[in-house]
């Protein structure tokens, strides 16, 4: 599953930046994990991409949101405060946030 | 848009949930007998889910304290802890409470909901972090809209979860509080306290722990978990309820924090509400004074956990992970748990039903809570009531004894 998701990303995310390293993890990386811990909660066939908005585009809900968030964060060891989580609409936003968040670490 | 058009989600879950002919949610006790028995739908039932885990609701001297409170000084208070609405009593109550843990301080609030409510979301500020469980109590989650700390989720009774947590904190300033619960309420765990204050005091953490559902259950003189696990002075604060064990309705704050009387004039949850009104102060002293004079109290819920516990899991159940004095029993699905909560109030048990959202991790429970009033009768019963419907509905195997008496030795 994580490996069919992982692709399902390549093949729909256009950013160039995608594969950017930061701090020893790509976006790609970590678009991979998002998905992958989505994927169970993806409403038929529609795609997950950078721009799904989490609570509205797939069936999860916002318990859920923050059980997930949990599996990110200890993937890729930073802590995404509650009241950021809260913030979050999108994948790719989601991403970003990691990313920042490993950049400062 | 209507301005209520916001909760759609959840009115379509509800309405779900009513399709089925009944609405858990709008149960009406026509009139309540004892701490086990009320009429519900014109038929006596048996409550096995009211947290009235000492069955003192009916206890004769808490009963006559509260009778006489009125008599004396009247129905209500009319007024907050900070006008006109602290009297001896209150004080008094509150010097009781200190003394029970043999804290320095307590503040007595008008609920439980609101002792959280109002001390987490002071405790911490800008700058600071609070770190909750994940299974934390919706009074806990809306403390956190009330700080401008940073708030950041731990895995449900995972210290590791929390270190790893703490440990990225790194050396930022700020302050941090962990907030725990003695025995969580869906299914009956409690927290592994020893290691978590391990893992606090290694990061310099201050720790509150809730003992709603473990004041009285646990402990030699029924403190809690935090005495039961001999950490009573490394829980910086400690935060209860008078809403199960002791029968009536309030919270409380102890700690031994010097400055802890300033919140008193900070917390708003505290300051903005009537307080307790005289009958309820005076029938949770009596109560109280009947936790600690009476410790058979505990070791008659034990034994009741036990034969709840025990039987439903000979019968092959899923359960929460321990004895506690509340049993989750887990089912399938949300709609197989409401029609199984039906059949049982048909059948004249009453239990609470908890779905998602709210519940960890969307588990359907049947969530039972057991009294040191219940006879072993009456709990027997519910085994025989639950298991009937149990293999009825295809929930347990038929005939599990029979199985488990062939099986290896």
């Amino acid at each position: 599953m994580l490996r069919e998701a992982t692709n399902l990303i390549v093949e729909n995310d256009d950013m160039p930046e995608t594969f950017a390293t930061v701090g020893a993890i790509t976006r790609a990386e970590v678009m991979g994990e998002i998905c992958h811990h989505l994927a169970p909660f993806q409403i038929g066939e529609k795609p997950i991409t950078g721009a799904t908005v989490i609570t509205k585009d797939l069936a999860i809900d916002s318990l859920a949101v923050m059980d997930m968030v949990m599996e990110i964060e200890d993937r890729f060891d930073v802590s995404i405060p509650m009241n950021v989580v809260a913030e979050i609409y999108t994948v790719d936003e989601l991403a970003d946030t990691v990313l920042k968040l490993r950049a400062r670490r | 848009m209507g301005l209520l058009d916001r909760h759609a989600g959840l009115v379509s879950l509800y309405s779900e949930v009513r399709a089925t002919g009944a609405d858990p949610f709008q149960i009406r006790m026509e009139r309540v007998l004892s701490p086990t028995e009320a009429i519900i739908n014109g038929k006596k039932t048996l409550l096995v889910g009211t947290n009235n885990y000492f069955g003192l609701t009916f206890d004769p001297s808490c009963m006559e304290a509260a009778i006489e409170a009125i008599r004396a000084e009247g129905t209500g208070t009319t007024g907050s802890r900070i006008a006109n609405g602290s009297y001896s009593e209150h004080v008094a109550l509150e010097e009781e409470i200190a003394a029970f843990y043999g804290k320095k301080h307590c503040m007595v609030f008008t609920t439980g909901y609101q002792a959280n409510l109002g001390i987490i979301s002071n405790l911490v500020g800008a700058e600071d972090f609070l770190l909750i469980d994940a299974d934390s109590h919706a009074s806990i989650y809306d403390a956190c809209k009330q700080t401008q700390a940073e708030v950041v989720r731990f895995k449900h009774n995972d210290p590791a979860s929390l270190e790893a947590r703490l440990r990225r904190l790194g050396d930022k300033p700020g302050n941090r509080l962990v907030v725990l619960e003695g025995i969580y309420s869906m299914l009956g765990d409690s927290a592994p306290l020893k290691e978590f204050v391990a893992v606090c005091k290694k990061y310099k953490a201050y720790v509150l722990i809730d003992e709603a559902h473990s004041l009285g259950a646990l402990g030699d003189n029924g403190l809690g978990l935090c005495e039961k696990e001999g950490v009573l002075d490394d829980c910086h604060f400690i935060v209860g309820t008078f809403s199960k064990t002791l029968g009536a309705i309030g919270g409380y704050c102890v700690s031994n924090d010097p400055d802890f009387d300033v919140l008193r004039v900070t917390t708003r949850s505290y300051m903005f509400t009537a307080s307790l009104p005289p009958s309820i102060v005076a029938s949770v002293r009596q109560a109280l004074k009947v936790v600690k004079a009476h410790p058979e109290l505990r070791t008659h819920l034990w034994d009741n956990v036990a034969t709840l516990y025990e039987g439903l899991k000979a019968k092959g159940f899923t359960l929460g992970p321990e004895h506690g004095p509340v049993v989750g029993v887990h089912l399938p699905d949300k709609m197989l748990a409401i029609g199984f909560w039906r059949a049982m109030l048909d059948a004249g048990v009453y239990v609470n039903v908890a779905i998602p959202p709210a519940t960890p991790n969307g588990v359907s429970l049947l969530r039972c809570s057991v009294s040191a009033a219940h006879t072993k009768q009456q709990l027997d019963l519910m085994v025989e009531v639950m298991t009937g419907i149990g293999r009825q509905m295809g929930v347990i195997p038929a005939g599990p004894e029979q199985r488990a008496a062939g099986g290896t030795r």
